[in-house]
């Protein structure tokens, strides 16, 4: 008897029997459409932290200032120290001392109140230098960025980000109007355009809610404080990926001869990059993902446990059938492979259902709880080929049972 | 293989079958020497536990004997691996079960072409061949009826043209009127004598005496051994 004729005589099993095989198929196809929903949750939840912290520019590290050590003798946390200036920055942005670095921002920020006729939003005020836009890799949706004469000349000019521009200004042009920058009044210049990262998760601030003003104005006339010329940090982006390194080390021996620092133990500064940022971010998903894939693939094998135990009941209930066929000239290996082909229909009918109901729940299911879940299509035919070897292998003890039942014995039965 | 008719079918030589049940052993045959020549219609007749079953399940190559030989159609098939027995039933022997045992989910034809299929005949010749088994038991009309929907003995009917449809050397038949009324019983003897005309040769299971008779030659047989073989020439 050929593959086909078992294949016909299998699945004519599976169609006699039609409520008992939706039940075992149910096992199955719940399993495989946990699996591919959980991965999909996993995976849409890393491209999304990806995308928010590729949004913030690529090949880019970040200058934090050292912590700061008080008279008490009680140090405060990184960033604490106003350790870095303007000077480092302008240093930095050097390409004979620092070749491989592209371009440098030097930021300050602070949290101030914005107000623009009625309304008032509270938002993240960034004093800093023309380079900001290139090095964070953004463009302008409307007017001009800050531009060096601004900063020269502690002009009273903002670019907003997209979100703050539509708290502030629901209608109407916000360029060339009037906001308030903690009392200050400013002249909005330009619209950042939107980044397209989905807003605000733990990882990052929201990149479209922020108020750009140049470096200089921010010093004198909104942060003031002793010294003028400190920044919270310094953003540097490298030449290329490959140069990230380089770039890094750069900067390091350059602020480190800059601050009189005998050794990068003693560093007043910290230099960290994105990527340690996004490994951190993805590794937190990663072990999400893995959990509850994990908790997936346990009810995947009792998927599989189910297709088993219908199938010792299908044997032997059908011990007469087998009987017969025996008789009629059926070999063991032609009942084995009978059983275990219908295990393995049932295993593929229950992976490809499991699979359309994954995909429909990934494509609707967003919609209700708001997390974006991705499909993808190698775990897809990685689950269907799963759930074909979960229908062998919890087959082939059933099917070698049928295939050994003395043919006497199975015809006896009543 | 091709067989003269004066040749043996069967040829049983001191077969004994021993059942080990625990600890205590049964002998169901006890040493049991017959011959059976093609074309022969012969009844085995026996009150139950005399060994009949044994000896029918010997005979169709379902079980092995304990010692002794059994050779079908010149071919010895008393140490015979499992598979090789159901190679030998699927094209030597047809058979015919009280309990009719026929698939439910299949129809007629499709019971019928079952030992085809296992024979790797084509499918096309495989319906051809059913088809014309059941136009010879007189079922031309219920090919596509499932076995539900059939009578007692139209379900015999349905499993006498399976065990035709391979032209089998011997078709064995284990009380084929045993769950039949009497009016389908003799209609289903009827059908072996015509099998038996047409020159097949039978062998008849049963533990009624009127059914024996129907045959050319009784067998008797009790405790596992054979008492009497007499041909019943007048019934000829």
């Amino acid at each position: 008897m050929s593959w086909l004729e078992t294949l016909r005589t299998g699945l004519n099993g599976v169609r006699t029997h039609r409520l008992r095989s939706f039940l075992t198929v149910l096992g199955i196809l719940i399993g495989i459409a946990a699996v591919i929903l959980t991965v999909g949750l996993g995976e849409g939840a890393q491209a999304q932290v990806t995308s928010e912290i590729t949004s913030l520019g690529t090949n880019i590290l970040t200058v934090s200032p050292g912590s700061s050590t008080s008279s008490t003798g009680i140090r405060g946390g990184f960033g604490t120290a106003s350790t870095l200036t303007t000077a480092d920055a302008a240093a930095l942005s050097s390409h004979t001392v620092a070749p491989d670095i592209k371009a440098v921002a030097a930021t300050t920020s602070s949290s101030e109140t914005l107000i623009a006729g009625t309304s008032n939003w509270t938002t993240t005020v960034v004093g800093t230098t023309p380079s900001w836009l290139t090095v964070r890799g953004r463009t302008l949706a409307q007017g001009r960025f800050l531009d060096n004469q601004d900063v020269t000349d502690h002009e009273a000019v903002t670019v907003l980000g997209s979100d703050t521009a539509s708290e502030l200004f629901s209608r109407g042009d916000p360029v060339g109007q009037t906001v308030d920058i903690d009392g200050v009044p400013m002249t909005v210049v330009g619209v950042l355009a939107s980044t397209g990262a989905s807003s605000s998760s733990s990882t990052t601030a929201n990149q479209d809610d922020q108020a750009l003003v140049p470096m200089t104005t921010a010093a004198e006339r909104i942060f003031g404080g002793t010294t003028r010329d400190s920044v919270s940090s310094i953003i540097i982006q490298a030449k290329s990926a490959d140069d990230l390194t380089a770039a890094y080390q750069e900067a390091n021996q350059l602020l480190l001869a800059l601050h009189h620092d005998t050794s990068s133990t003693d560093a007043d500064f910290t230099i960290t990059s994105e990527q340690s940022l996004l490994s951190t971010a993805t590794s937190v998903d990663k072990t999400l993902t893995i959990l509850l894939g994990g908790v997936a693939g346990i009810s995947l094998l009792v998927g599989g446990i189910g297709v088993m135990n219908i199938m010792l009941v299908s044997v032997t209930e059908r011990i007469r059938e087998i009987g017969l066929r025996k008789a009629l000239g059926a070999t063991p290996s032609l009942i084995r492979r009978q059983f275990l082909v219908e295990a393995s229909v049932l295993g593929l009918i229950g992976g490809a259902l499991g699979a359309l109901l994954g995909i429909l729940g990934a494509i609707f299911l967003p919609g209700v709880v708001g997390d974006p879940i991705s499909i993808s299509p190698p775990a897809t035919g990685l689950a269907l080929v799963v759930a074909l070897a979960i229908g062998i292998a919890f087959g082939v003890y059933p099917a070698s049972r049928a295939a050994h039942l003395a043919p006497i014995d199975a015809l006896r039965s009543e | 293989m091709t067989i003269d008719t004066t040749d043996p079918v069967i040829e049983l030589g001191g077969v004994t079958k021993v059942y080990n049940t625990g600890t205590i052993s049964v002998a169901a045959l006890r040493g049991v020497s017959l011959s059976i020549r093609a074309g022969e219609y012969v009844a085995i007749i026996g009150p139950s536990g005399s060994g009949k079953s044994t000896l029918m399940h010997i005979l169709g190559c379902l079980d092995t004997p304990t010692t002794g030989n059994y050779k079908l159609a010149g071919e010895n098939v008393s140490a015979m691996s499992e598979a090789a027995l159901a190679l030998v039933r699927n094209r030597r022997i047809g058979f015919v079960f009280q309990q009719f045992n026929l698939l439910a989910s299949m129809t007629a034809w499709q019971n019928v072409e079952l030992p085809l299929a296992y024979a790797g005949v084509p499918r096309s010749e495989r319906k051809e061949r059913a088809m014309a088994a059941l136009a010879k038991v007189g079922l031309a009309g219920r090919v596509q009826h499932r076995p539900g929907e059939l009578s007692g003995g139209q379900q015999q009917r349905v499993a006498v043209a399976r065990a035709l449809v391979t032209e089998p050397d011997l078709i064995l038949a284990d009380e084929p009127t045993g769950n039949l009324d009497s009016a389908s019983a003799s209609d289903v003897l009827g059908l072996m004598d015509e099998l038996h005309e047409a020159g097949r040769t039978l062998v008849l299971i049963t533990h009624d005496a009127e059914v024996a008779s129907a045959s050319g030659r009784v067998v008797a047989i009790r405790d596992g051994l054979l008492t009497d073989d007499r041909f019943l020439e007048s019934v000829r």
